[in-house]
C-alpha cells in the first residue's frame, strides 16, 4: 500500500500542480516540475528563479492537500509537510468539476487515489471521520464547518510510533539544500530512556548520560558549534532557568548570525530562516523548548524575515544582532527593572516573604527591595532532587537579606509567620493559568489556605497563546535517575528498572490555577491572573 | 484661583447639590479651576490642575474624589492639543470637561436602568449602610411597580443607614433597619444584597464603607448573590492584596488625617472585599464581572 501510494502521491500532485497552474495561468507546469525534480534529485543548485517557483508550487500543494482528504499523511515521501490526524472531509467533489482538461491515466489515477483514501480513512481509528469521507463528497461545501481536531504537538506524542517516524524523517530533511549526498549529516533522533509511568507515557524522558552529541557524526557540517555547546549545556542542566535559557539562545543565535554567509542565488531573509531550523530540531531534541524561548524564536523568525531584499548582506546581519540586542534589553532586563519597581510597592517593613526554588527575577526583586532599605526577611523553600533553592539562598545570604531555609514538607508548618509569598513563573498560559517548577502549585495551594497573598513575577515575553488546565497533557520529564540518591552507603534504587512495577517520575513543571494566584507583576504593571488574554491582545495590537 | 477658594468653591458644590456624589462636586470645581485658570502654558496648566486635585483630596480624602480627578484629567488631555494658540487650546480642554461632567451626570440613571431588572418581584433585599446610587436603582424598582423590602444595616459609626431608611420610606418601601452584628441573622431572609462602592479597584474588588466586607462574606457563606453598583468614574489603579494594604490616606477621614497624632488608635472608616465574593459588578459602562475590571481599568487608563 504504501508503494501504491507512493506512485499514486506524485501522480496527484501532479494533477494538483495542473489545476493550480491552470489557476495560476502557467501552462508548463508539469515539465518545468519534472526538470526542476530532476535537478533537485541531481544535487544541482537551482537558480533563484527555479527556487521560487518550487516555493510557490509547494505553497499551492498545501493548500489542495489541506482540501483532500489525505488519509496516510505518514507515507508522503514528499518535502511538504502534511498535517497528521486531520479529518478534514474531502471536498473531492468540487475538485473533478475544474478539470476538464485531464487525460485519462490522470482521471484513473485520482479515482484510485480517492480509493486509497477512503480505505485507510476507513482503517483508520477515528471511525466516525470515515463516514464523514464518505459523506464528504456529498456534503462538501459544509467540510468546513464540521469540527477539525487540531493537530497536536510532536512533542507530548511519544507513545505514537507514526508520530517518532516522521519526526525522524523530518530531522533527516532538515539540511541546508544543495549539499551533496554524501555529507549529509542528519539530526540525530534522541530514544527515550527506562519505563515509563503510564500517565507520562506521551511525553519523552531522556537519560542525562547519553547527550545527543554523541551521536553526532564528526565534523557536524549542519549545526553551527555554538549551538552544539548550547545544546549540550542545557541536557545537562548548566544553563538552568528560563531567563538564562533565553538569553543563552539568543546569544548563541547571534554568533550563528554573524558566522553567517548567504550562499549565491538565494535570499537572506529566507535562507537563514532555514538554517535556523536544524538548530532549533537539535536543541528541541537536547531539552524541549520553554515558552519564552519560543516567543523569542518568533521574535527572531519574524525579524529575519522581514529583512528588505536589497538590504546588503552585512548591514542586515548588523541590523539582526542589534534587533537581538534589544530585544534582550528591553524583554528581559528592563522588564526586570519595571517589575522591581512595582514589585518594591508590595513590600512593606516587617514583610517576611516566602519563595520557592530559585527565580532569577524573585531574586533581582529582594536585592532591589533591600537597596531600598525595605526591612523584611525571607524564607527560601527547596525541593529535591534540583535543589536550587541553594542558589537563591547563596544570593540572597550574600547581599545580607536575612534568610530561613526549609524544605517543602514544611511549608504548612512555617506559613503562619508568613506575610506574602513572591513566586516566579515559567509561563502564563492564556487562560490564567501559571507554569512553573514543580511545587509551586502546592505552595499556592497552601498559603490560599492560609489567607497569605500570592504574588507571581512574570515578565511579557514569557506569556503565551496556549491553555492548559492540568499538569499532565504537556510537561517535561527530567532524567528519572536523579531520583536516587546514596545514605548511609545503601542506594535503595538502583536497579529500578529491574522491578516491572516501580516507575520514577522527575516531573519538572506544573500549573497553578488562577484563583490561587492573588496578583501578578509584569512590566505593564499589575494585573489578576485573569486578564492575562487581554494583555496578549493588547501585544498583538501593538505588533 | 487660590486654595481658599477652591475649597470654597468645592463645599459651595456639595452644599447646593447634596444628592451628587462629590467625586462629581470635585470636578465641577475642576473644571471650574480650568477656567479660571491664567497660566500662560499647557504645561503650567497641567500642573496647577493637579495641584488643584491634591488640595481636593486633603478636603475630602474618598477614593472617589482622587480618582475621579485622575479620570477628569486624563479625559481633558486626551486630545491634540497641539494648537498654538493657548486659549483656543484652553476651551478644547473645556469642552471635553463639560463632555465628561455630562456623561458622568447620566451614569447613575444609566446603573439604574441595567440594575433594576434584576430586582424581582416580592425580592427582599439587603443594602448596607448610605449609598445615592443604591438609593437610585431601588427609585427605578419602585418606579418600574416592583414591590420589594429592604433591609439597611445601621452602619457605625455615622448611622448613615438611618439616613438610607429615611430616603427609601418617603419612597413607599418598606424597610428594617438592623444592628451591623445582625447580617448574619438576617442573610437567611434575604434574596440577594446591593451594595455601593465608594472605589472599584484593579482586583475588581471594592472599597467600601466598613462593614461591607463582613456582609460579603457572610452572603457568600449563605450562597447569595452580592451585587456591587457603582459608576466608572470610581475605578482606582490600586491593588490592595488584603485589608492591610490599602493607603492610609483613604482609611480615614481627611481631617482625622491631619489632627490625630497616632493613627492605630483611630478606627477606619472603609475596608476592602476581594473580588472573589462578588458576583457582579453594575457600571456604566454595562454588566462587569470582577475580572472583566481591569478589562476595562486597562481601556481607561491606558
Amino acid at each position: 500500500m504504501w508503494i501504491f501510494a507512493a506512485l499514486v502521491f506524485p501522480a496527484q500532485r501532479k494533477w494538483s500542480s495542473i489545476v493550480n497552474m491552470a489557476d495560476s495561468g502557467v501552462t508548463d507546469g508539469p515539465e518545468k516540475k519534472n526538470d526542476i525534480e530532476r535537478a533537485k534529485n541531481e544535487g544541482k543548485d537551482l537558480s533563484k528563479e527555479e527556487k521560487q517557483r518550487l516555493r510557490k508550487e509547494k505553497k499551492h500543494q498545501k493548500k489542495s492537500k489541506e482540501k483532500k482528504d489525505e488519509k496516510a499523511p505518514q507515507e508522503t515521501p514528499s518535502a511538504v509537510p502534511a498535517p497528521a490526524p486531520l479529518p478534514v472531509p474531502a471536498s473531492e467533489s468540487p475538485v473533478p468539476a475544474d478539470k476538464p482538461a485531464k487525460s485519462k491515466a490522470e482521471l484513473k489515477a485520482e479515482r484510485r487515489a480517492r480509493q486509497e483514501a477512503e480505505r485507510a480513512s476507513k482503517q483508520n481509528k477515528k471511525g466516525e471521520v470515515g463516514q464523514q469521507v464518505a459523506t464528504g463528497k456529498t456534503k462538501a461545501p459544509q467540510s468546513e464547518l464540521q469540527p477539525v481536531v487540531k493537530r497536536l504537538p510532536e512533542h507530548i506524542q511519544a507513545d505514537n510510533p507514526d508520530v517518532l517516524k516522521k519526526l525522524a524523517k523530518k530531522l533527516e530533511r532538515q539540511q541546508t539544500p544543495g549539499y551533496n549526498a554524501t555529507t549529509k549529516a542528519k539530526i540525530p533522533l534522541r530514544s527515550d530512556y527506562g519505563r515509563k509511568v503510564s500517565l507520562f507515557s506521551h511525553l519523552h524522558q531522556y537519560s542525562r548520560k547519553a547527550p545527543l552529541t554523541q551521536q553526532l557524526s564528526i565534523p557536524s557540517t549542519v549545526i553551527h558549534p555554538a549551538i552544539v555547546r548550547l545544546g549540550l549545556q542545557y541536557s545537562h542542566g548548566i544553563v538552568a532557568g528560563s531567563n538564562a535559557r533565553s538569553v543563552a539562545l539568543l546569544h548563541a543565535f547571534k554568533q550563528v548570525i554573524r558566522d553567517y554567509s548567504t550562499p549565491p542565488n538565494e535570499e537572506l531573509s529566507r535562507d537563514l530562516v532555514n538554517k535556523l531550523k536544524p538548530y532549533i530540531s537539535f536543541l528541541n531534541q537536547c531539552r524541549p523548548l520553554s515558552a519564552s524561548m519560543g516567543n523569542a524564536i518568533k521574535y527572531i523568525k519574524k525579524e529575519i524575515s522581514n529583512i528588505p531584499s536589497h538590504c546588503k548582506e552585512e548591514e542586515a546581519k548588523s541590523k539582526l544582532v542589534n534587533c537581538i540586542e534589544c530585544y534582550i534589553n528591553e524583554k528581559i532586563i528592563l522588564a526586570a527593572k519595571a517589575i522591581a519597581k512595582y514589585s518594591i510597592e508590595k513590600i512593606s517593613d516587617g514583610d517576611v516573604i516566602l519563595i520557592y526554588g530559585c527565580s532569577s527575577l524573585v531574586n533581582h526583586i529582594l536585592c532591589e527591595a533591600l537597596e531600598k532599605r525595605r526591612k523584611f526577611r525571607v524564607i527560601v523553600v527547596d525541593s529535591r532532587p534540583r535543589l536550587e533553592g541553594r542558589e537563591a539562598l547563596r544570593r540572597l545570604v550574600q547581599r545580607g537579606i536575612s534568610c530561613t531555609y526549609v524544605l517543602i514538607s514544611a511549608v504548612p508548618y512555617i506559613l503562619p509567620e508568613v506575610s506574602k509569598v513572591f513566586l516566579g513563573a515559567h509561563a502564563l498560559l492564556a487562560n490564567g493559568y501559571v507554569m512553573s517548577r514543580v511545587g509551586t502549585s502546592q505552595i499556592a495551594l497552601v498559603a490560599k489556605a492560609f489567607n497569605v497573598p500570592v504574588l507571581v513575577c512574570c515578565e511579557t515575553y514569557k506569556f503565551c497563546e496556549r491553555v492548559q488546565t492540568d499538569s499532565f497533557v504537556s510537561n517535561e520529564l527530567d532524567d528519572p535517575d536523579d531520583l536516587i540518591v546514596t545514605r548511609k552507603g545503601k542506594t535503595h534504587l538502583e536497579d529500578w528498572q529491574q522491578v516491572d512495577s516501580l516507575g520514577l517520575l522527575n516531573l519538572v513543571y506544573d500549573v497553578t490555577p488562577p484563583d490561587f494566584v492573588d496578583l501578578v507583576i509584569t512590566d505593564l504593571g499589575m494585573i489578576p491572573c485573569t486578564s492575562v488574554p487581554v494583555v496578549l491582545r493588547v501585544k498583538s495590537v501593538d505588533q | 484661583m487660590n486654595e481658599e477658594e477652591l475649597v470654597e468653591y468645592f463645599r459651595d458644590q456639595l452644599r447646593k447639590d447634596p444628592d451628587t456624589a462629590s467625586a462629581v462636586a470635585a470636578i465641577r470645581t475642576l473644571l471650574e479651576f480650568l477656567k479660571r485658570d491664567k497660566g500662560e502654558t499647557i504645561l503650567g496648566l497641567r500642573e496647577s490642575l493637579t495641584w488643584a486635585r491634591d488640595c481636593l483630596t486633603e478636603v475630602d480624602s474618598s477614593v472617589a474624589v482622587s480618582s475621579g480627578g485622575e479620570l477628569f484629567l486624563r479625559f481633558i488631555s486626551l486630545t491634540s492639543l497641539e494648537n498654538q494658540d493657548l486659549s483656543r487650546c484652553k476651551k478644547v480642554m473645556e469642552e471635553r470637561g463639560e463632555l465628561f461632567l455630562e456623561k458622568i451626570s447620566m451614569s447613575r440613571t444609566k446603573v439604574a436602568k441595567l440594575c433594576h431588572t434584576f430586582i424581582k418581584d416580592a425580592a427582599k433585599i439587603l443594602t448596607h449602610s448610605y449609598s445615592r446610587v443604591v438609593l437610585r436603582v431601588l427609585e427605578k424598582a419602585a418606579a418600574e411597580k416592583k414591590r420589594f423590602s429592604v433591609y439597611v444595616t445601621e452602619s457605625q459609626p455615622d448611622l448613615a443607614g438611618r439616613h438610607m431608611a429615611e430616603a427609601l420610606r418617603k419612597l413607599n418601601v418598606p424597610v428594617t433597619v438592623v444592628l451591623d452584628a445582625a447580617v448574619g441573622y438576617v442573610l437567611e431572609k434575604v434574596d440577594l444584597v446591593i451594595v455601593g462602592a465608594e472605589g472599584v479597584v484593579e482586583s475588581g474588588g471594592i472599597i467600601n464603607k466598613i462593614g461591607t466586607y463582613q456582609t460579603a462574606v457572610c452572603s457568600k457563606a449563605h450562597n447569595k448573590p452580592f451585587y456591587v453598583v457603582a459608576e466608572s468614574f470610581k475605578f482606582v489603579r490600586l491593588y490592595p492584596l488584603n485589608q492591610q494594604d490599602v493607603p492610609d490616606k483613604f482609611k480615614y477621614k481627611a481631617d482625622t488625617l491631619k489632627t490625630v497624632p497616632n493613627l492605630s488608635d483611630e478606627h477606619p472608616m472603609i475596608d476592602y472585599t476581594p473580588p472573589s465574593l462578588i458576583t457582579l459588578l453594575f457600571t456604566d459602562l454595562g454588566v462587569l464581572t470582577p475580572s472583566a475590571v481591569s478589562d476595562e481599568l486597562i481601556k481607561l487608563y491606558l
